[in-house]
C-alpha cells in the first residue's frame, strides 16, 4: 500500500495492524512523534491524517492507504515555524517538552477548524493531551496567541 | 548526616551506594575537580569544554574563535537547569550568550554530585558555576593586561570582550585564549565576583536552550536514541515485587513476525536498590513486534513474599497504628503534661494512598556492550547511579560504564532509579548488539518506585483563643529506606514536614512508626512533604475554624513573631535537605513573609467563602525554600471541583531565571492538584490495580487550575530549591478551600473520591 508521510510517498507492506506511531518512530525514524501511553489516553503521539488530528498509537497502518500523514517533524514549512510553534516559543510553554509535539499537533488541528477558539473549545479539544509538567495555562495562552496571529 | 552504626560491611556498602544516589541524605557535594581529574569516562569521552584551548573548569572551556562551551552535568527534565547553570557561568564571564554552547556531561565524578533531585542543582552548584565563569574572566583579563601593557585593574569586561576604557581599546575573548591558556587557574579566594547590580543574565528572562528543538520535534529524549544494528526489547516483569519466573512458554511470542528471541532476566537479590525486577524480555526488530510478542508470551510466576499485599487492608492497619505511640523524632516541652491538664482537645487522622510518577516519557534506555565495557544512553536523573547499577548488574567496574544523559521526558524522582538502564546493558551483553529497552505505560504504572501511602495523626490542646498549647503529630508509612534494605524511615523522611514544623507552640512532640513495604518505594516530587504537609496544614486550618478565626490570621499567629528555629535543641536529627543549617536555617520570619505577601496578592481579606466557593491557604518550608499557596475552588452540586485560581508566593532566595522558576511553581500547582484530586495507586494480591492513564488519573487541562499566579517574595538570600517546594502547600490549601466552600473536611486523598457535598 502507498501513503504519504510529510510530503514523501512511502510504500508499506508490513503488518497492517502496526500502529502508525511505531512505523513513524522505528521504521522512518521520525522520532518527533512521542510514545506516551499506547492506548489513546494521553495524546503525546498526535499527528495529522488528511488534516485531522489522530492518535498515531491507535491508527493501524492498514487504514492509511492513500492517506496523507503530517507529523511534528514537518509542521514547520521551509524552516518557517507554524504559528502554533511560534506561539509556543513566545509563551515559553515547554518544561520537559515531551508531550509538546502532541499538544502542538492537536492545537494546530483545532485552529484549522476553529480559528478563534473559546476557553470551552480549547478545553474540549485539548483535554485528551496530558502534560505531566503542568503547562496547561501556557498552552491555553499560546493557542490564543496563535489564533490572534492568524486572524 | 545520618550515622549508621552496628552494620555489616556489606550493609555499609549498600548504604554507601544509597548515600551517593539517594539524594536527601547527604552532602556529597562539590568535589574539587582538580582532585578528581582522573576519570575513566573522561579519558574516553571528553566534552568540548575539556578539549578547548582554555579550560579553567570542568564546566567551561573557550576556543580561540571565542566559542564558549558550558557543561551541564545535571539532568534536564523540565526545570530548565541545562540552561540555568550555564547562565550563571556566562554571567560571571561577561559572555555573549549567543556564542555559548551547552554540552551535556556524561556520568562522571569529576563534576561532583549529579543526582538531579532534591531541588538542589542551583543551591549546590551556583557557586561552582560562578567560580568557573570568574576564573575564565580573570585569566582573560590577566592575558589582556600583558597584551595591552596596562595594569589589570584598569580593565573591565563586557559582552565577550576585555575593555580598556582609558585608551578605548578592546580585545575579544577568543583572541586572548592562547595567552590565557598558558596562565595558572587562579585560586578561588582570589576571584572577584560581579556585584548583583552588574548581573546581565541572572535575574533576567532567558529562553531555554532546548526550546526550538522541543517545538519542532528534533529534541532527543531517551526513547529517541538510535544505534546502528540496534534491536528492541520489552520486558514482562513479575507482577508482584520479589516474584520470579516459574515457567515460561515463548512459542507463540517467537512466531510473531519481527520477534527474534526471548531472554530471562534475573530476579533482584535483596536489598532491591535500583536493580531490575527481572522477568522475561522479548527482543525484536521494532517496538510493535516486541509488544505483540509480549502479549503472546505465557509466563507463570512465583509471586514470593508480597503475594498477599492488599493496600486496602494495609490502609486499615496504618490508620490503627497511627493512633499508637511511636518513636519520638522531636520533643519540645512536655506534651503529655499539657494534655493531662484537660481542656479542649482536637484531633484528626489523615490518609494518602500511593501514587505513581507517570512521567510522560516512560523509562527507556539504549545500551551497547563491547570489550568488557558498557555504554548506555538514557533519560536519567542520576548518571552516576546508572553507572553503578549497570556495573553491578554486569559484574564489572563502574569505570567501565559510560552513561550518556539524554533529555528526560519528565522525571519527578522516578528517573533517579536506573533499573531500566541495567536491563538494557544486561541484554546488550547477552545479545552482542545494541538494545533499546522500551517500557510501556503499563510497565511504568505497575512497576514504579511509588510515592508511599501514609497515615498521619494530629492532636492538639488549645487555649481560650484556640491557639495550641500542646501539639502531637505522628506518621506511619513504608519508607523509602526499605528500597535500600533499611526497615525504618531515615531522618530525611521525617525532616520533611513531620518534625520540622516552624509553628511557635510551647509543647511539641513528633513521632513516627515505620511500616513494611510490599512494593518498591521511592522519592516523588516533594517526597514525604506531600502527606506530612497535607496533614499539618489541614490540621492548622481545622484549629483556625475550631476557634472561628480567619485561617490566614491564625497561621501568622501560630508562627509568632518569627525566628530562626533550632530544631537540634528539640531533639531533631535534622538533615536540612543536605544543606548546612548555618547557611540555610529554618527561619519562620520568611514563612511569615510569604504568607503576608500571599494575603496581599490574593486579596485574601476581600474574598468571601461559602455557597460552593471558597479559598484556602497553606505555607510550607521545604527544600530550604518558603512557599505559600492560596487556592480558590468552586464545588458544584454534584461535588465536582473547579479551580479558578491559585496564587503561589515563593521565597527561594536569589532567582536566577525567573520565567523558569515561575514555570516550576505553575507546574507544582498542577501536580499538587493532580495528586490531591486524583492520585491513587492501589494493590490487590501484591499486584498494582492501575495500568494506564484511565486507572491512574492525572490532571488534564479541564481539571487543572485555570489561572496560576506566581509571585516572588525574594529575600535575596542564597538560592534554594524551586522544583519541588511548590507542591506540598497546594495540596493542603486545596483541602482548606474545599472546606471553606462546602463545610466538608477532606482528610483523605484522592479528594475526587471523597464526598464533597
Amino acid at each position: 500500500m502507498r501513503l504519504t508521510v510529510n510530503g514523501k510517498p512511502q510504500n508499506y507492506e508490513d503488518d497492517p495492524d502496526m500502529p502508525l506511531l511505531w512505523y513513524l518512530r522505528d521504521e522512518l525514524r521520525l522520532t518527533g512523534t512521542r510514545f506516551g501511553c499506547g492506548a489513546g489516553l494521553c495524546g503525546a503521539c498526535t499527528v495529522h491524517v488528511n488534516g485531522q488530528a489522530v492518535r498515531s498509537c491507535q491508527t493501524r497502518m492498514g487504514t492509511l492507504e492513500a492517506k496523507t500523514v503530517l507529523t511534528i517533524d514537518a509542521l514547520a514549512e521551509g524552516g518557517r515555524l507554524h504559528p502554533v510553534q511560534q506561539a509556543w516559543i513566545t509563551h515559553n510553554v515547554p518544561q520537559c517538552g515531551y508531550c509538546q509535539s502532541g499538544q502542538i499537533m492537536q492545537a494546530a488541528a483545532l485552529l484549522k477548524t476553529t480559528p478563534n477558539p473559546s476557553d470551552a473549545d480549547i478545553d474540549r479539544s485539548m483535554a485528551g493531551n496530558i502534560c505531566r509538567c503542568g503547562t496547561y495555562q501556557r498552552i491555553r495562552a499560546a493557542i490564543k496567541t496563535a489564533a490572534k496571529g492568524r486572524a | 548526616m545520618m550515622v549508621v552504626e552496628n552494620i555489616s560491611f556489606n550493609r555499609r556498602q549498600f548504604l554507601g551506594g544509597l548515600f551517593s544516589t539517594g539524594a536527601f541524605v547527604v552532602a556529597s557535594r562539590l568535589v574539587p575537580a582538580e582532585l578528581l581529574a582522573q576519570s575513566s569516562a573522561a579519558a574516553i569521552l571528553n566534552t568540548k569544554a575539556d578539549t578547548a584551548a582554555l579550560h579553567p573548569s570542568v564546566y567551561l572551556g573557550i576556543e580561540p574563535d571565542g566559542t564558549v562551551f558550558l557543561v551541564t552535568h545535571r539532568s534536564e527534565m523540565g526545570t530548565g537547569i541545562r540552561t540555568t547553570l550555564p547562565l550563571v557561568a556566562a554571567d560571571e564571564l561577561d559572555a555573549d550568550w549567543s556564542r555559548c554552547r551547552i554540552e551535556q556531561g556524561v556520568g562522571d565524578p569529576r563534576y561532583g554530585d549529579q543526582n538531579t533531585d532534591g531541588s538542589r542543582s542551583i543551591r549546590d552548584f551556583y557557586d561552582a558555576f560562578r567560580v568557573a565563569g570568574a576564573s575564565a574572566r580573570s585569566m582573560l583579563v590577566t592575558a589582556a593586561a600583558a597584551q595591552l601593557n596596562v595594569p589589570a585593574g584598569e580593565l573591565t569586561t563586557a559582552n565577550h570582550e576585555v575593555v580598556h576604557a582609558r585608551s578605548g581599546r578592546r580585545v575579544g575573548y577568543g583572541a586572548l585564549v592562547p595567552a590565557a591558556a598558558k596562565l595558572a587557574v587562579p585560586a578561588k579566594e582570589t576571584l572577584r565576583f560581579k556585584p548583583r547590580t552588574d548581573w546581565k543574565f541572572v535575574g533576567r528572562e532567558t529562553q531555554i536552550f532546548d526550546l526550538t528543538p522541543i517545538v519542532n520535534g528534533t529534541a532527543q529524549f531517551g526513547l529517541d536514541v538510535q544505534r546502528e544494528g540496534m534491536v528492541f526489547a520489552s520486558i514482562e516483569h513479575p507482577p508482584v515485587v520479589g516474584g520470579t519466573v516459574r515457567s515460561m512458554d515463548n512459542k507463540a511470542a517467537l512466531a510473531v513476525k519481527g520477534v527474534l528471541q526471548t531472554e530471562t532476566l534475573d530476579a533482584p537479590k535483596p536489598p532491591l536498590l535500583f536493580q531490575s525486577l527481572g522477568g522475561v524480555a522479548v527482543i525484536g526488530r521494532n517496538t510493535w513486534a516486541v509488544l505483540q510478542g509480549r502479549r503472546r508470551l505465557k509466563v507463570e510466576w512465583n509471586d514470593g513474599p508480597n503475594a498477599s499485599y492488599s493496600s486496602a487492608a494495609f490502609r486499615t492497619a496504618m490508620l490503627e497504628k497511627v493512633r499508637q505511640p511511636a518513636k519520638v523524632a522531636r520533643n519540645l516541652g512536655n506534651v503529655d503534661a499539657e494534655f493531662a491538664k484537660g481542656g479542649t482537645v482536637i484531633e484528626a487522622v489523615y490518609y494518602t494512598p500511593m501514587a505513581a510518577h507517570a512521567s510522560m516519557e516512560p523509562p527507556a534506555a539504549v545500551a551497547e556492550f563491547r570489550d568488557g565495557k558498557a555504554e548506555v544512553w538514557c533519560p536519567t536523573q542520576n548518571p552516576q547511579a546508572a553507572q553503578e547499577t549497570v556495573a553491578a548488574a554486569l559484574g564489572i567496574d563502574k569505570s567501565n560504564v559510560i552513561c550518556h544523559v539524554t533529555l528526560l521526558g519528565g522525571g519527578f524522582g522516578r528517573k533517579s532509579k536506573p533499573d531500566y538502564a541495567a536491563e538494557a546493558a544486561v541484554l546488550a551483553r547477552k545479545l552482542g548488539r545494541p538494545v533499546k529497552v522500551v517500557w510501556t505505560r503499563e510497565d511504568d504504572i505497575r512497576h514504579d518506585f511509588y510515592h508511599t501511602n501514609a497515615a498521619v495523626y494530629h492532636k492538639a490542646t488549645v487555649d481560650a483563643k484556640g491557639r495550641p498549647t500542646a501539639w502531637l503529630k505522628r506518621s506511619v508509612f513504608p519508607p523509602i529506606a526499605s528500597t535500600f534494605g533499611v526497615p525504618a524511615p531515615m531522618n530525611f523522611e521525617l525532616n520533611m514536614g513531620l518534625d520540622d514544623s516552624p509553628f511557635d507552640v510551647p509543647n511539641i512532640r513528633a513521632e513516627n512508626a515505620g511500616a513494611d513495604a510490599h512494593v518498591r518505594i521511592g522519592w516523588f516530587r516533594a517526597v514525604t512533604n506531600n502527606f506530612h504537609a497535607f496533614a499539618l496544614h489541614s490540621f492548622a486550618d481545622e484549629l483556625a475554624h475550631a476557634a472561628t478565626r480567619d485561617p490566614l490570621e491564625f497561621l501568622l499567629d501560630l508562627l509568632g513573631p518569627g525566628k530562626v528555629i533550632d530544631l537540634k535543641a528539640q531533639g531533631v536529627d535534622y538533615t536540612n535537605y543536605g544543606a548546612p543549617i548555618d547557611k540555610y536555617p529554618v527561619d519562620s520570619r520568611r514563612l511569615r513573609r510569604v504568607l503576608e505577601v500571599a494575603g496581599e496578592r490574593s486579596n485574601w481579606g476581600k474574598r468571601k467563602s461559602g455557597n460552593g466557593s471558597g479559598i484556602g491557604v497553606a505555607a510550607h518550608r521545604s527544600f530550604n525554600s518558603y512557599v505559600a499557596s492560596v487556592v480558590e475552588v468552586e464545588v458544584d452540586r454534584q461535588g465536582r471541583v473547579r479551580i479558578p485560581r491559585i496564587d503561589m508566593v515563593a521565597d527561594p532566595g536569589v532567582v536566577i531565571n525567573p520565567d523558569r522558576v515561575r514555570a516550576q511553581f505553575e507546574g507544582a500547582a498542577v501536580m499538587g492538584v493532580s495528586l490531591a484530586m486524583f492520585g491513587e495507586i492501589t494493590a490487590t494480591k501484591g499486584r498494582i490495580d492501575q495500568r494506564n492513564f484511565d486507572g491512574f488519573r492525572v490532571a488534564r487541562m479541564n481539571d487543572a487550575p485555570i489561572q496560576v499566579n506566581v509571585h516572588f517574595a525574594e529575600s535575596g538570600d542564597l538560592p534554594t530549591g524551586v522544583g519541588e517546594p511548590g507542591v506540598p502547600p497546594v495540596i493542603a490549601a486545596l483541602a482548606n478551600a474545599i472546606y471553606a466552600a462546602t463545610g466538608r473536611r477532606v482528610r483523605e486523598m484522592p479528594f475526587a473520591k471523597q464526598k464533597l457535598v
